[in-house]
């Protein structure tokens, strides 16, 4: 017997697909800034070449991006209740993907300083600003956006990324996904329909963040 | 009862290496075929074959691997053959794999100078000398940082088989700390044993980019 697709029983549950998806938004946009502010305060720190620091910030890059998330997110959900802190899985979610995007966006962001002239600084240094006014005028604005769509995937990346918080249970769309699948049983439409959904938020922040660039980074270079 | 950790667990993790390896090596393998193929297609100039590579990369870059995973896991079961669950995830890997690896090439692709096509139809040689001799011999050089930084990818993917009961490195790992309860540690060395993987990886990958940026780069 061939078998019957049947998307009409789980199109039936899209409230819970539509809240899946907000929720989603949600640990996704909470995660985004502290990789943003983890990765402009360690490229802060490497301008200063400090020599202890500079190895610390490298061997977290490295460990993070030469290590798979899930074990990232296992370490500190099941591992991390050993030395008696107890995460909830939604802030477990959340830091992971803070952290894991952090090694990322740390080394698109030193790409992004790297290309800034050194005349630039002088020119700040020249003008009498502050080296804190120097690093967020001169350095991190024209850096960030120099490397803005990469930035931007990486971000995009850091939503996808969070569907396998679903294994530690945090509330997002895979999850919600996994329980309308224990309703239905039907895994196949559940799962086809869930990434339909993801392709279209991947889609819609693509575009999003086109636009905060376009409303951020509209001063003219020269 | 609580197992301690002893050589045999250390063995259980090594087979559960081989598996990602395994997995890892069969993903990259077809993947390149298939990537190789989506590469070829994007940039053949012709308008119905470019759309439809371009289409088969932005779904499988738009959606997560976990997903990707769940759909052809799920999949094989409706088409009433019987695949072996390790089947269905190497045959996942591998069109995530042609994805990625088909974009990565496009652009290596088209990286080459246009001139150099050009040069090359003119004495005459028809698309195959042309790819063979001309332009993928250029390209190659190109894409072995970008390829070597999604093989990286790729080895850290094969993680998510153990969402899908898969028994590779990450599942070994899971099953272990249950037996044992030291979660820490165990995430601990299964992070490592990837890490001992991927990081010479990455170094080689970033070898090669600085080998191949042109040294004005300063």
């Amino acid at each position: 017997m061939a078998f019957q697709f049947d998307f009409d029983a789980v199109l039936a549950y899209w409230p819970q697909l539509l809240w899946g998806c907000m929720l989603t938004l949600q640990l996704s946009l909470l995660a985004m800034p502290i990789t943003l502010g983890i990765a402009i305060l360690c490229v802060y720190v490497l301008q200063m070449r400090e020599r202890v620091s500079t190895v610390v910030i490298g061997g977290f890059v490295e460990a993070i991006r030469n290590t798979p998330f899930l074990v990232q997110i296992f370490f500190l959900f099941f591992g991390l209740p050993t030395l008696g802190v107890r995460l909830d899985p939604n802030v477990a979610a959340i830091l992971a993907l803070g952290l894991n995007g952090a090694a990322y966006a740390i080394e698109i962001l030193r790409g992004g300083v790297e290309a800034i002239s050194r005349g630039q600084v002088e020119a700040g240094v020249a003008l009498g600003l502050r080296s804190v006014q120097i690093f967020r005028y001169i350095i991190v604005k024209p850096a960030l956006r120099a490397v803005y769509p990469a930035m931007t995937s990486q971000f995009i990346f850091l939503m996808l990324t969070s569907s396998i918080a679903s294994s530690i249970t945090a509330s997002e769309l895979t999850h919600v996904g996994a329980e309308i699948e224990a309703e239905t049983f039907r895994s196949f439409e559940v799962y086809f329909t869930i990434a339909v959904l993801y392709l279209v938020m991947s889609f819609g922040l693509s575009r999003l963040f086109a636009i905060v660039g376009r409303l951020s980074f509209s001063y003219p270079t020269r | 009862m609580i197992t301690s950790l002893g050589p045999v667990q250390y063995l259980l993790l090594l087979q559960g290496l081989l598996w990602t390896l395994a997995l890892s090596s069969v993903g990259f393998l077809c993947g390149g075929i298939g990537g190789f193929g989506i590469a070829l297609a994007r940039s053949s100039g012709l308008r119905w074959l470019e759309s439809l590579a371009s289409a088969f990369i932005e779904v499988f870059r738009g959606t997560p691997l976990l997903l990707q995973l769940f759909i052809v896991y799920y999949g094989v079961g409706l088409l009433n053959i019987d695949m072996s669950p390790w089947l269905a995830v190497a045959v996942a890997l591998m069109l995530h794999a042609s994805a990625f690896l088909g974009e990565i090439w496009r652009g290596s692709i088209q990286s080459v100078p246009l001139g150099q096509t050009e040069a090359a139809t003119a004495l005459g040689l028809h698309y195959a000398d042309r790819m063979r001799y001309v332009v993928l011999p250029q390209a190659v050089k190109v894409s072995i940082p970008a390829t070597i930084g999604f093989l990286v990818q790729l080895v850290k993917g094969t993680s998510l088989a153990a969402i899908v009961n898969f028994t590779e490195l990450s599942r070994t790992g899971t099953l272990l700390s249950n037996l044992t309860y030291r979660p820490l540690m165990i995430y601990a060395i299964v992070g490592a044993i990837y890490f001992v993987v991927c990081w010479p990886l990455s170094w080689f990958g970033r070898a090669m980019e600085r080998r191949f940026t042109p040294a004005d780069r300063t």
